[in-house]
């Protein structure tokens, strides 16, 4: 191939640093470490508890290596756990905020001062271990949605915490969420009530700035019956030579004939053309529709991390509940991704849906994983799975493992796979037309994830479309 | 407007195309005829820029520019358009989209402003207006099911919207039915301009019965063996091209 090739160049754009005083546990991670962390966030004795049964849960627990992902191993005691803006952010005001917290959020294209109500987005900002501030709260207070950092819901709302954390996540659910429930440090915490659909977009922004940390935050959002909510979730990095932790986890609980949408756009730094630096991305995100009629949807575009092994999963508990799974999964550099879904049937007439687009360039590899599984009770049970894989150049790789489990008989399964090639004709079917190499690369792109992209509410769809454009930029030359 | 001298083209090393003198004025239209594997596509494929064939000898002039000194996408904006003979699909993307992206990275190209949808509609509608066509394609993904009567007839459609100087016709005619072979030639004619001209590619003369040409060439292993008016085509229809290898001292 001549014209296909080497296009990988562009440089991550959100790779600064923000030059701010930290305050960082030294690294290691020990009891003495999780309680200094319970500490600092003034936490209730109850939590520090559950924090310090998940780690010892964690310690007999041992790395998954099933995924088709390789790295050097992780020295878990080489991460420090904690790290936060030394000016205390006070949560009130966004006066109070450090200025040079809010430019970075500016940098990033992040709205977090209140006057750019842009689209009516709700935003929670996270800057390494802690949030920053939180948009709009006064506002959503208004319908009853609760939208604050976790930590502060601990503090604030322990009655629902107490309730739900771990409800779908348990704290020694695998290695990467046990280490989460340890030590995590903030993220989002969103309770919409009864009947309530949610007026603004909830939005979450995950920075990480300081150097050999880790990123282990928690969000768990709670939506009651017959309530909506949309939820989205954005991260970035700077660039740095050495690979850093992000050990993340979501849970979702949806009650009778409620809704969730959640959708990310990942964009940590994937490290450089070497593979050199780069986000370890293990993430544990799972949802529940406990209720009948309840209705989950993922959505996700990955473009970066040097290592993604996440699988956004539903459990479909009640009766006529919809699970749904988006992706976009691109690799390229030497990128690895391994992602995809769990769908559990359990209640009766569930359905779920499963469309993944991976998009392999450069030296990436991509695969897919996925479970479906129908449990015995399951009756009536429906699954529509896709899961199409596009090659860019001829050094990547994409894979696909879809597992089926179907102990109904009555269940109906529909699966659909693809691979294909961007190829040179194709290419030049579209310059032949007058459109430049990157602009027909994108246009085709676009086109094979346009099932995942419309699923995305419209400034996430533009981002998307954009970011991906970026990351596959030069892949064809 | 287009001087082919001399051209020599190779694919994968083997050489296609043998020395090709070719001239091309404004308002013509020229058939270029021939057997399978005799290097009428290939012809066609260099002259738009295909990636894949190299060429390594010889020159070709369009418009006082070298053209192959251009890119693909640069002779497309200086008005050279190939309507394939196997048009390439593009999944999830509207034919309509397709279409004003092509034309607006043409007119940028160009320094006129862009279309945006509601403009390009109304310039698409004039279009199919023009040469009698519904928009029944317009709003499905670039020749993504299409049948291949569909993928012809989408590639003209496209020539119609990016009005070329030069127009690049690859066997057009095949895989179409009568009906559609008129549909296609018809709007092939109502798009024929005094200073555009058109090359097309075919192995027979039945195209030719409806778009009729000025020029006759006839192409055996890679070279221009006879040339001649309409009467060259109607010939070969009679007594196939056998005829003409001893004659041009081809085995």
């Amino acid at each position: 191939m001549t014209t296909i090739e080497t296009q990988v160049g562009q440089p991550y754009k959100y790779g600064f640093v923000t030059d701010i005083e930290s305050d960082v546990v030294p690294p290691g991670l020990s009891e003495d470490v999780i309680r200094l962390i319970s500490e600092k966030k003034g936490e209730p004795g109850w939590m520090l508890e559950w924090r310090l049964r998940a780690y010892r849960n964690w310690l007999k627990l041992t790395e998954p290596q099933w995924a088709n992902v390789r790295y050097h191993p992780i020295d878990y005691q080489a991460i420090s756990y904690y790290a936060a803006p030394r000016k205390k952010p006070t949560l009130a005001s966004l006066d109070d905020v450090d200025p040079k917290l809010l430019e970075t959020f500016d940098k990033l294209g992040i709205p977090i001062a209140e006057r750019k109500r842009l689209a009516g987005v709700a935003v929670d900002a996270v800057f390494d271990s802690v949030s920053v501030a939180t948009t709009f709260r006064e506002e959503l207070a208004k319908h009853g949605v609760i939208f604050c950092a976790i930590s502060e819901a601990i503090r604030e709302h322990p009655e629902l915490i107490r309730k739900y954390l771990g409800s779908v996540v348990p704290h020694n659910d695998n290695f990467f969420a046990a280490l989460n429930a340890a030590v995590f440090t903030d993220g989002s915490f969103a309770y919409v009530p009864r009947g309530v659909r949610c007026p603004l977009e909830l939005s979450t922004y995950f920075r990480i700035n300081a150097q050999a940390t880790g990123q282990f935050e928690r969000t768990l959002i709670v939506a009651e019956e017959g309530s909506y909510v949309s939820y989205l979730e954005g991260c970035s990095a700077p660039m740095r030579d050495e690979n850093q932790l992000h050990a993340a986890v979501v849970e979702l609980v949806a009650m009778d004939d409620a809704t969730i949408k959640y959708s990310t756009v990942q964009n940590w730094y994937p490290g450089d053309e070497e593979g050199r630096g780069g986000i370890y991305n293990f993430v544990t995100k799972r949802g529940k529709c406990a209720g009948r009629n309840a209705k989950i949807s993922w959505t996700q575009v990955e473009t970066g991390s040097a290592i993604t092994w996440k699988y956004p999963s539903c459990i479909l508990q009640g009766d006529n509940s919809i699970g749904e799974f988006y992706s976009v999964a691109v690799t390229s550099h030497r990128q690895q991704a391994d992602t995809g879904t769990k769908m559990i049937h359990i209640g009766k007439n569930t359905r779920s849906t499963i469309v993944s687009k991976g998009i392999s360039a450069g030296r990436g590899q991509n695969t897919y994983r996925g479970l479906v599984k129908i449990m015995k009770n399951a009756d009536g049970a429906r699954n529509y799975s896709q899961c199409d894989s596009m090659l860019i150049g001829d050094q990547c790789g994409a894979h696909t493992f879809p597992y089926i489990d179907v102990r109904n008989s009555s269940a109906i399964m529909e699966h659909e796979a693809s691979t294909s090639k961007i190829g040179e004709d194709q290419i030049f079917y579209c310059r032949q037309r007058g459109l430049s190499t990157e602009d027909a690369v994108s246009m085709i792109v676009n086109g094979f994830c346009k099932d995942v992209f419309r699923e995305l509410p419209m400034e996430f769809a533009v981002e998307a479309q954009r970011l991906l454009g970026i990351s596959l930029e030069g892949s064809v030359g | 407007m287009l001087e082919i001298k001399d051209l020599h083209a190779t694919v994968e090393g083997r050489e296609i195309l043998r020395g090709i003198d070719l001239t091309v004025r404004a308002g013509d239209v020229h058939a270029v005829m021939g057997p399978n594997g005799s290097g009428k596509s290939t012809l066609v494929q260099v002259l738009a820029g295909h990636p894949a064939y190299q060429v390594t000898q010889g020159s070709v002039a369009y418009l006082g520019e070298d053209l192959l000194d251009l890119d693909p996408e640069a002779r497309a904006r200086a008005g050279v358009f190939l309507a394939f003979q196997y048009p390439v699909a593009v999944r999830g993307i509207t034919n309509a989209y397709f279409l004003r992206s092509a034309v607006n990275a043409i007119r940028t190209s160009r320094g006129l402003e862009e279309y945006d949808p509601i403009d390009f509609l109304d310039v698409l509608q004039q279009k199919l207006r023009t040469i009698g066509w519904d928009d029944s394609l317009m709003n499905r993904p670039v020749n993504e099911g299409f049948s291949g009567g569909e993928k012809k007839r989408n590639e003209i459609l496209q020539m119609a919207v990016l009005e070329p100087r030069l127009a690049l016709l690859d066997e057009t005619d095949s895989g179409l039915d009568i009906d559609a072979l008129k549909t296609v030639a018809e709007a092939v004619n109502k798009l024929r301009r005094p200073d555009s001209a058109t090359l097309l590619v075919t192995h027979y003369q039945r195209l030719l019965n409806y778009i009729v040409p000025d020029h006759v060439h006839v192409l055996l292993d890679g070279r221009i063996v006879r040339s001649g008016g309409r009467e060259l085509a109607l010939e070969l229809e009679a007594r196939g091209y056998d005829w003409i290898r001893p004659e041009a001292g081809v085995a």
